[in-house]
């Protein structure tokens, strides 16, 4: 794919959270029925400037998350559009009843944005990591997961969200991610994987940041001349079993890599696909289960092997080289 | 010899400087909410509260629940210089696989639970303080809540059930410093009239200067007041307490100071420290 940031292209480095901001702003100045809601948690989601700009637009409950749910559940079934911004930890624990039964069981239009997801807080500890939460919310039926991987595909997402009339729980990070596209330049389809590198050697299949890690692990396979097929899973539910299975047809391996828990969560799915249509050797890539060490992210990622060495390794071995 | 009320302002001035190093050094941290509490944590510590550092797990010791779990690192300069953990693991403060991460963690000897997700100290306190009743125990439970933490559904819940258990061992403190991240908790989501509320739930309610020590140690000594009843004390406090450029300013919730802050900041405490000594 053409638009893909491999070797040599400029890419920047700017937190989805960033991007996302700015798209509800300029599309909430269009569409008052656009609301987003905060629990104290404006800074962190860098929406204090849209609650400058359109203070009317802005619901702010406090710290109160289950409060912040519900209160997006009974707008959105008086017609609003409403955006939830909330820690991922919280908004996918704590809101998890309201989420089941306001959003997704009442079927509200509701978007969930869960800011600071996976280990972005990681010298804060398991209270704040939120590892648990593509497992917990992929599971509740009527909800849809979603994942940007870079401020490009943000910005897609976020767009297409605003027509789609279905509750959706996205999850983003805390810090800047570096660009795995180049432009905006590229079909975005909800339920639609995106090939970011072709191959038929083995398959690496990510979601959210983990792309970018995804991507580089597969341009160090191709200097072994492995070639690795890259699928950026943006959406976790529904998923693209169609992408999936093809993969596992024509690769024959296939490596997951998550910002989350390796229960139930992207590996877990495309397990699930694979496992009961197509089997084929599956190695899941994420947290384990246990509280993860402390540390900056980096080094979190590093200690749990999700680095381009412990993935081209892993992509090695399966391939028999 | 120093009288215990000069012995407690210094060493609410020297836990202001541990932890302000602590912060700078780690590059991280929740100084505003630290400085504010400095003053009630060290009354609790090293006057009030029954437990021993060489035996943390001991059975009657006093029980203390950080519900405001963020600002750990007044908590961890103190547990420190009671010696529960040796004074130079400060250095490891959120650092790489350190066990003193930004919240209170029960793998350091003194934390009885691991907090972080507000909303929580108070419901884990009834628990506590129902099992003292039940075991005939001597303990007290004391919890420490942040104001704008009030908005959580779970603290009220818990406080109807204190007051239905009639947890008369249970001291519940409220660091009342007026901030949350977003600004003002009048701004955010109003508590006022917050005594009223608490009392309406069954609370004996105490308001009290909390950066005040002669006035903490009054009224802390003076709990329970009346039988059956739990306790809540207003610590009314200034948030980023010692540090003039860091009082009542909300961005010094999670501020880390630059070279030059950190360095007036010092400067700052070491004054007061002087005049005390
Ligand atoms: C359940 C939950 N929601 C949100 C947060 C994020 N958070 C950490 S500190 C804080 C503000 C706390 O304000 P306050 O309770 O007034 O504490 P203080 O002013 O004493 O720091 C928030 C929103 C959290 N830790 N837990
Ligand atoms: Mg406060």
């Amino acid at each position: 794919m053409s638009n893909v940031a491999l070797k040599g292209a400029k890419r920047n480095k700017i937190a989805n959270r960033q991007v996302i901001s700015e798209v509800l702003l300029d599309l909430a100045k269009e569409n008052k029925d656009i609301l987003v809601l905060t629990s104290d948690s404006r800074g962190s989601a860098s929406l204090a400037n849209f609650g400058k700009e359109l203070p009317d637009q802005i619901v702010e409950v406090g710290i109160a998350e289950q409060n912040l749910v519900g209160v997006a559940a009974g707008l959105a079934a008086s017609g609003k559009k409403p955006f939830v911004a909330s820690p991922a930890c919280f908004l996918s624990m704590r809101s998890i009843e309201q989420i089941k039964v306001d959003v997704a069981y009442s079927n509200t239009n509701v978007k969930l944005i869960g800011i600071s997801g996976g280990i972005s807080y990681g010298a804060l500890g398991m209270s704040h990591h939120s590892l648990q939460d593509l497992a917990v919310t992929r599971a509740i039926p009527g909800l849809d997961v979603m994942m940007p991987a870079d401020r490009h595909e943000a910005k897609k997402m976020i767009e297409a969200l605003v027509e789609y009339n279905r509750p959706v729980y996205l999850r983003i990070g805390r810090n800047p991610v570096e660009d795995s596209y180049v432009s905006e330049d590229y079909e975005f389809q909800i339920g639609k994987a995106v090939t970011m590198m072709p191959g038929n050697d083995i398959t690496i299949i990510a979601a959210g940041e983990t792309v970018r890690l995804a991507l580089d692990s597969a341009i160090a396979l191709k200097m072994e001349c492995i070639n690795c097929r890259v699928l950026n899973m943006h959406t976790i539910k529904p998923l693209d079993n169609e992408a999936i299975l093809k993969a596992a047809r024509e690769t024959g391996k296939i490596i997951t890599i998550e910002e989350h828990s390796v229960y139930g969560g992207l590996g877990s799915a495309v397990a699930e696909v694979v496992s009961q249509n197509h089997p084929v050797p599956v190695k899941i890539l994420g947290l384990p289960d246990e509280p993860a060490v402390a540390g900056k992210t980096a080094e979190v990622f590093e200690y749990y092997g999700l680095s381009v060495k412990n993935v081209k390794d892993i992509a090695m071995q399966m391939v028999g080289k | 010899m120093m009288n215990n009320i000069e012995f407690l302002k210094q060493k609410a001035t020297e836990i202001r400087m541990e932890l302000l190093k602590m912060i700078y050094e780690a590059g991280t941290g929740h100084t505003g909410g630290s400085l504010s509490n400095t003053d009630i944590l060290t009354v609790l510590y090293y006057h009030i509260m029954k437990v021993d550092p060489n035996n943390p797990k001991w059975e009657d010791r006093d029980r203390y629940v950080q519900s405001k779990g963020h600002a750990v690192e007044s908590y961890w300069a103190i547990l420190a210089d009671k010696g529960f953990f040796p004074k130079e693991e400060l250095k490891t403060f959120s650092q790489f696989n350190t066990r003193l991460i930004g919240h209170p963690n029960n793998k350091v000897p003194g934390v009885e639970m691991n907090t972080g997700a507000l909303g929580h100290g108070l419901p884990i306190s009834v628990g506590m303080a129902l099992a003292a009743k039940k075991d005939g125990k001597p303990y007290r439970v004391y919890t420490l809540m942040g104001d704008g933490e009030q908005a959580e559904g779970s603290v009220w819940e818990g406080a109807m059930a204190a007051a239905h258990y009639k947890l008369d061992n249970l001291i519940a403190i409220i660091d009342r410093n007026g901030l949350q991240i977003t600004g003002s908790t009048e701004d955010v989501m109003s508590l006022e009239p917050f005594g009223e509320k608490w009392r309406a739930f069954g609370w004996e309610v105490i308001e009290v200067d909390g950066n005040n020590i002669e006035q903490l140690v009054h009224v802390l000594e003076g709990t329970p007041k009346v039988v059956g009843k739990p306790t809540l004390i207003i610590a009314n406090t200034v948030k980023g307490k010692g540090i003039s450029f860091a009082e009542n300013v909300a961005k010094w919730h999670h501020h880390v100071p630059s070279k030059e802050e950190y360095e007036l900041a010092m400067k700052e405490l070491s004054k007061q420290l002087e005049v005390l000594q």
